[in-house]
């Protein structure tokens, strides 16, 4: 088993090669860092010299792979590449643009966006599970079609419209909860209820949709008609049987996403005001940070990779028919 | 004079490659038979009519020229583009440098009608109060009737027997378009089935008929009336009102249908080559082909979508305003952002086409007919050619069936972040984005909103629904679990 | 008599509806069933696919599929009228009076579940326990169906399991209800035969202890004849034919059934062809007005296609639904209808391929580098040697390797070791490019006549491919009258070639996949398990069919098989193979009067036949055969061979000559 994670994880030094090379493309070369302090300056007509400083103070003043005026390894190692990219292997994110430390502002995020995401899956999963098998239940009936048309028209609002119809009806017209802000500890609570229930909400059409097609392919399977030949209630078939087969896909789709959920919710931290990732990266990507948003795109890399690596290793905790090879 | 826009461009290929699809489709059983069971059932029918409406406003949308200017004194009201030519002494008729579609032909009145601000639907006054000076000299505060929608009243309080009229009106007119298009749905039907009109008009109107016609004619009476209602009304009236600059919304909706639909189909006509190639050669060939290109797919798919998106637009947009002076026009330039949006959808959603192909293709090789070609020594080109892109092209299908629905909404979202279209470009998801500021308003200017949400839903739930029909069709794995 | 008896179906009548286009279509799957099966005894409910017999079983069990629906009739079990019961009531029957077993063990059982669970679950229900003792009534029900350290067992999950274990899970689990009635659909057409009699044996002893009686659903006559005390002959939906075993074999009333019995194939028809049954069963979804037979039948009266005939008594205990018997007893010729040919002369032909100690291994990869731990040795060390105009049948169990080593001839799987030489080239060692002379010399035809033709092709590409790629006929028209030519050769006719497969029934298909490997003229065709996926009237459809082409073009066949009776009818030369080797091989008399090697001994004897006069008495094999991948030091048939002695777990005995034609690996032997 650890044999098998430590492979895993050299595997996913290439990818995150690849990756680092991707954004290091995308941002120093098909615009040089000069471009970027012309955009960060503003001014269409700024001096060189306002170019070099901003350069200098934000690091971007050495060659991009190649340093001919260093010696020895620095060589190699006084360049943006170096500087800029490699260095976010150990995570060492640098400052952002606007000259704040990157590690520590997400380390401070994280919380926020775990205490909407979190709450969000587990409320999210446990009802898309109930409606679906009810669904499944009932299949073949009124109830069946009509929630199949319900999950479709649920799917095709998007979410946008979630979080503006949520904040409008809760917060506005009944002032149960207030529209946006955060607060620290328990007192985050009430700020909290609103965007968890309106990420439940928003994923209950695809969701439900998607666990009622695996439901769907157990209930057909040979082993529910050897289970009904027992003489079992259909209930019974379908709660020990059906579900503990269809949670294998379930689980692990839930066990990939699972480390992506510290990167937020981007579009409704920002409308909820909450200070978490997914805000920093909205406000990032509209100050036009680069910084930043390189650290961000790692950081999900990472986390993708740790949930594809998860994900395989789920399968055999739950399937005995996996084991690892 | 014609102006071919690069979108534009693409959507004639798009079109192209759909006919002829079409006409393979129809020379081959495996792809005509599920599809004529689309053709068979209710939802499908009336998705389709639907769509087929947002289709055709999208699609004259897509023919745009430079209008010719009549005078020669440029006094053409020029909206957005700057430079008007100045001093070119030439003798041929002159063109505006302005780039307009069919459609804003069309909706010419919509287009330049607009108000000063804010104005609700179907309103005659202005939504914010401003200083109004009475015929005897002395301003008052108060809120200012609009230019145009509603002008032609005398007096405002007649407008709600106004808009009723005129609903009838266009109730009727609709009533009658439909009637014709009936007539003419029975009479080529009859003649198809060689059964007298009466007949045939009872077998459509019982249901019949193997298409469900029908629910098709039910669906389109719908549309055709709620359009004439509406293109009756929004002679007079700003139907859906007018935003913070004082364009109608309802022409701002319109031209979003086009935003919309290039998105969801134009992704997916540039990722399907890199797709379905990479995922059958992937596949098929296994060993170190199959290592580059599962390397190549994860490493893609590791960076979240999102910030993909954003830093390659972020750099599209250093690039653009530090070349700003190589485009032609605003036009121009939204086009390319819009293309370039399309290009960077595509990288971040072919991944996992690729992955079901590999898959697929996987299987297939091991398949006892590929083997059986092996053993008559044909070709791997053949083999794939004959073989296995015939048997994955179902997949490739509901893919992209699937995936429309899915890019519309995408847009809107990326729009509010503003990494999406151009900020000058009608995009329902530039609507919510400008609209979401004026939320905090009281009274609420939810006017925007609803207008972008209800095009978008109309869009959305359609294509959802065609999309099941199609995967029903498709995959008789999913057909026999009914 | 009436105190005997348990179950009485009456004018059962079955619909599943499927929607199709434009509305719904009935299938009128089970139609007016009607039998009675007595306390103890074995009912065999026999009929090819499609005839009905698994969905009376679950209408029986009231378990249809959603789109199911009993139209009419009564099912009553020891007086209790099944299909009267609430849901409730007809929980308790199913499971608890009424068991069943399904024929796919391998997809029966949950995969997530523990076979102690899955059966103690089924002892719950029925027996409302206390808990305490359920785990204890597991191991003993593990031990009833006679699964070697039970208590291990229950907490293995299915997947850890042989399929003759599954199946034997499955009765376990079938038994905990203490049923009355066992219905045993198919319960061992997905088994190898040495398996098949395994489980069949456990049946009759199980039946023996308990006095359960059971309904066994089967297609396989043979199986009939030694498990059954009476059967009845289901066709299209109906019963045409119910008498006891005995009268059954020594004279079927029904036409049908004679033709079926005579489709079987045996050494004695070697000499002929078999009986066929022409057309195929009437789709299910009209009425009938006359005889559901009629149209295929070879005693077709005027009268048969008007009228629906009713029953008629053949016998004390023999009844037929044929208008043959309304004036008495008919007579039908002697089942020798068959032209006798010369019998085939046994002129060794010269030899044409040869294949010298072939290994293919697959690796098996593990750790940190995908480091090869150990190889699948699916066939290592296999000779034979192919001869003009011959067949050589290739006979072993699932999983012994005999398809790869047709694929590795073929160079579909490339071998690891070992020379396969024809025509002066070794073809294990050349490329793929000068491969594809070769590829028009040997051509292969698959199991599955539903897989191996690709569904998006016209029938007259498909067979047409060879042709084009290998550039024997490079005109379009010229390709389409070869075409048209090869159709007709195998009897499909040239109508076929704009029609797509799916349009063609299981033994068509298969004539088109003949007709594929012929267009190019191989010289060799490997032919594997060709008929398995058939029933036996189509399966001699297809036997004629090959034996003809050998006859006319002198092709010579690898037939791969696991089916004795086709071998005994076709072949000229056997190799059994054990393991990934060949055991013994010889000629097919040989090896089939006289077997040597005790695996061949144990094969033969686990065979069902027909005749009373021929049954031998079974050798029982214990276990299952081991994996390939790590197989038993020395013999690697020792572990279960019924006549080990200590030196065969030495060494992997050498082969043992004993004629020109006849080679044993067993020390025994000598």
């Amino acid at each position: 088993m650890s044999a098998y994670i430590i492979r895993r994880l050299l595997y996913a030094l290439p990818i995150l090669i690849g990756v680092n090379l991707i954004t290091f493309v995308l941002f120093f070369v098909v615009n040089s860092p000069d471009d970027m302090a012309r955009m960060q300056l503003g001014d269409k007509r700024v001096t060189q010299e306002a170019i070099d400083t901003w350069k200098a103070e934000h690091g971007y003043d050495l060659p991009l792979l190649l340093n001919e005026e260093a010696r020895g390894l620095d060589k190699l190692t006084e360049t943006i590449f170096f500087q800029k990219s490699l260095k976010l292997f150990a995570f060492d994110f640098g400052s952002s643009d606007s000259g704040r430390d990157i590690g520590y502002d997400i380390s401070q995020r994280m919380w926020p966006s775990l205490a909407i995401a979190l709450p969000v899956l587990l409320v999210g999963l446990s009802i898309n599970i109930s409606y679906a098998l009810m669904i499944i239940f009932f299949r073949a009936t009124y109830i069946d079609w009509g929630s199949v048309v319900l999950l479709v028209a649920m799917m095709s609002i998007s979410g946008l419209f979630y979080i503006i119809g949520g904040q409008f009806l809760i917060g506005k017209l009944f002032h149960l909860v207030p529209i946006s802000g955060y607060d620290t500890g328990f007192d985050a609570t009430k700020f909290l209820i609103l965007p968890v229930l309106v990420g439940v909400v928003g994923g209950i059409g695809s969701g439900t949709r998607l666990y009622r097609t695996f439901f769907l392919e157990e209930v057909n399977r040979d082993y529910v008609r050897t289970a009904r030949a027992k003489g079992m209630r259909e209930r019974v078939v379908l709660f020990r049987h059906v579900l503990k087969n269809a949670m294998i896909p379930i689980l692990t789709g839930v066990v990939a996403v699972l480390p992506l959920l510290f990167m937020g919710a981007l579009i409704t931290e920002s409308f909820f005001g909450v200070p978490g990732l997914g805000s920093y990266t909205i406000d990032a990507i509209n100050r036009q940070d680069f910084s930043i948003v390189r650290a961000m795109v790692f950081l999900g890399s990472v986390l993708y990779i740790l949930g594809l690596i998860m994900t395989d290793v789920s399968y055999t905790l739950v399937d005995p028919r996996v084991r690892l090879s | 004079m014609p102006v071919i826009l690069l979108t534009d461009a693409l959507i004639f290929l798009l079109i192209a490659v759909a006919i002829g699809f079409g006409v393979y489709a129809a020379r081959h059983e495996h792809l005509r038979g599920p599809w004529r069971s689309v053709g068979r059932s209710p939802v499908g029918i009336a998705a389709l009519v639907v769509i087929a409406f947002y289709v055709a406003i999208g699609l004259l949308d897509s023919l745009h020229f430079h209008p010719r200017l009549d005078a020669p004194t440029p006094a053409e009201p020029v909206q957005q583009e700057a430079a008007p030519e100045n001093g070119a002494p030439d003798p041929g008729p002159r063109y505006s440098t302005q780039v307009l579609s069919v459609l804003d032909l069309w909706l010419t009145p919509l287009r330049e009608r607009d108000e000063k601000t804010f104005s609700a639907p179907f309103a005659t006054h202005l939504f914010v109060k401003e200083a109004i000076e009475q015929p005897d000299g002395s301003t008052v505060r108060d809120y200012p009737r609009l230019t145009h929608g509603g002008a032609h009243l005398k007096n405002p309080a007649n407008r709600t027997a106004d808009i009723v009229l005129r609903t009838l009106l266009g109730l009727v007119k609709g009533l009658m378009a439909w009637t014709l298009i009936l007539a003419a749905l029975t009479w080529w039907l009859a003649r198809r089935r060689g059964e007298t009109f009466n007949d045939c008009a009872r077998a459509i109107w019982s249901g019949r008929t193997q298409v469900p016609w029908r629910v098709g004619l039910i669906t389109l009476a719908l549309m055709t009336v709620l359009g004439f209602v509406a293109a009756e009304l929004a002679v007079k009236y700003h139907i859906l009102g007018t935003d913070k600059v004082g364009e109608d919304v309802f022409y701002q909706s319109l031209k979003s249908i086009r935003t919309g639909l290039v998105i969801g189909t134009l992704t997916t006509l540039v990722m399907l080559p890199a797709a379905i190639i990479l995922g059958i050669m992937a596949g098929y060939f296994r060993g170190l082909t199959d290592d580059i290109i599962q390397y190549l797919y994860t490493t893609l798919s590791s960076i979240p979508g999102v910030l993909l998106i954003a830093a390659a637009i972020l750099m599209l947009q250093v690039y653009m305003t530090n070349n700003a002076e190589s485009f032609e026009s605003l036009v121009e330039r939204a086009d390319l952002r819009l293309l370039f949006l399309c290009l960077i959808l595509g990288i971040t959603s072919w991944t996992g086409l690729c992955r079901l192909l590999r898959g697929e293709s996987l299987k297939l090789r091991e398949s006892d007919y590929v083997q059986a070609a092996s053993a008559l020594g044909v070709r791997h080109s053949t083999v794939i050619a004959r073989h296995i892109l015939p048997n994955v092209l179902h997949i490739v299908m509901i893919t992209v069936v699937l995936d429309f629905s899915g890019l519309v909404l995408a847009e809107a979202v990326l729009s509010y972040v503003n990494i999406g279209v151009d900020p000058t470009m009608n995009s329902w998801g530039n609507m919510i984005n400008s609209a979401r500021l004026e939320l905090a308003r009281e009274p609420i200017v939810w006017w925007s909103l609803a207008a972008a949400f209800v095009f978008m839903f109309t869009l959305v739930l359609a294509a959802n629904l065609f999309a099941d029909v199609v995967r029903d069709a498709f995959d008789p794995r999913l057909r026999s679990l009914r | 008599m009436t105190e005997d008896l348990l179950l009485r179906v009456e004018n059962l009548t079955t619909d599943l509806v499927t929607r199709v286009e434009g509305g719904e279509r009935a299938l009128r799957v089970c139609d007016g069933v009607g039998f009675e099966i007595r306390r103890g005894e074995t009912l065999a409910l026999l009929g090819e696919s499609g005839c009905g017999k698994s969905m009376t079983a679950l209408s029986l069990m009231r378990l249809l599929p959603l789109s199911g629906r009993i139209v009419s009739g009564s099912v009553r079990l020891d007086g209790t009228d099944l299909l009267a019961l609430p849901e409730r009531e007809m929980r308790r029957v199913r499971g608890g009076r009424m068991g069943m077993i399904f024929q796919e063990p391998q997809t029966s059982l949950n995969p997530v579940l523990t076979v102690g669970q899955q059966i103690a679950e089924a002892v719950k229900i029925h027996e409302g326990r206390a808990k305490a003792s359920t785990p204890a009534r597991v191991v003993e029900l593990l031990r009833a169906v006679g699964i070697p350290d039970p208590a291990r067992r229950a907490g293995e999950y299915p997947h850890q399991l042989s399929g003759g274990m599954k199946q034997r899970v499955m009765i376990a689990m079938a038994l905990a209800g203490d049923p009355q009635l066992l219905i045993a659909d198919e319960p061992t057409t997905a088994l190898d035969v040495t398996i098949q009699a395994q489980v069949l044996r456990l049946l009759k002893g199980l039946q023996r202890e308990t006095g359960m009686a059971v309904l066994l659903i089967t297609h396989d006559l043979g199986v009939v004849a030694e498990t059954a005390d009476r059967l009845a002959v289901m066709y299209a939906g109906q019963i045409v034919e119910q008498a006891n075993c005995d009268d059954f074999f020594a004279g079927p009333a029904h036409p049908y059934s004679r033709k079926l019995m005579e489709s079987v194939p045996t050494a004695e028809k070697r000499a002929g062809e078999l009986a066929v049954i022409p057309g195929r069963v009437p789709p299910l979804d009209r009425s009938f007005g006359g005889c559901r037979f009629a149209e295929r039948c070879f005693r077709e009266m005027e009268h048969c296609a008007t009228t629906v005939p009713g029953w008629f008594r053949a016998g004390p205990e023999h009844r037929v639904r044929c208008l043959l018997w309304a004036d008495g007893q008919p007579s039908f010729e002697p089942a020798t209808a068959q032209a006798a040919s010369p019998a085939n002369t046994q002129t060794a032909g010269e030899a044409l391929v040869h294949v010298d100690a072939l290994q293919v291994h697959f690796p098996i990869q593990r750790g940190l580098f995908k480091r090869t731990v150990g190889h699948v040795k699916a066939v290592d060390g296999v000779d034979l040697v192919l001869r003009a105009g011959q067949t050589l049948a290739l006979v072993g169990e699932s999983g012994c390797g005999k398809t790869t080593v047709g694929k590795g001839i073929l160079q579909l799987e490339r071998p690891t070791g070992g020379s396969v030489r024809y025509d002066g080239a070794d073809l294990a060692r050349i490329g793929a490019g000068r491969m594809r002379r070769y590829r028009k010399d040997l051509q292969i035809i698959f199991q599955d006549p539903f897989a191996s033709m690709n569904p998006r092709m016209l029938v007259g590409d498909i067979v047409g491919e060879g042709l084009q790629a290998l550039g024997i006929e490079r005109g379009r028209g010229a390709r389409r009258r070869r075409v048209a030519e090869l159709l007709d050769q195998v009897g499909i006719g040239e109508q076929a070639m704009e029609r797509y497969p799916h349009e063609f029934s299981g033994g068509q298909r298969q004539r088109i996949c003949i007709a594929r490997a012929l267009a190019v003229s191989p010289k060799v065709i490997v032919c594997d398990e060709p008929t398995s996926a058939l029933d036996v009237s189509v399966q001699a459809q297809i036997l004629n069919l090959l034996k003809q082409l050998q006859r006319d073009l002198g092709i010579s066949y690898l037939f791969i098989t696991h089916d004795i009776s086709v071998v005994s009818y076709l072949a000229h030369e056997v190799a059994v193979m054990y393991l990934g080797r060949i055991v013994e091989r010889g000629t097919t008399t040989e090896v089939l009067e006289d077997p040597r090697h005790p695996y061949t001994k144990a094969l033969l004897s686990a065979v069902p036949v027909i005749d009373t006069e021929q049954r031998r008495s079974i050798i029982r094999l214990d276990g299952d055969m081991p994996s390939p991948a790590q197989p038993p030091a020395g013999c690697h048939f020792h572990p279960r061979c019924p006549e080990a002695l200590p030196e065969c777990a030495k060494a992997y005995p050498e082969q043992t000559r004993l004629s020109d034609t006849r080679t044993v690996r067993c020390i025994r032997v000598s």
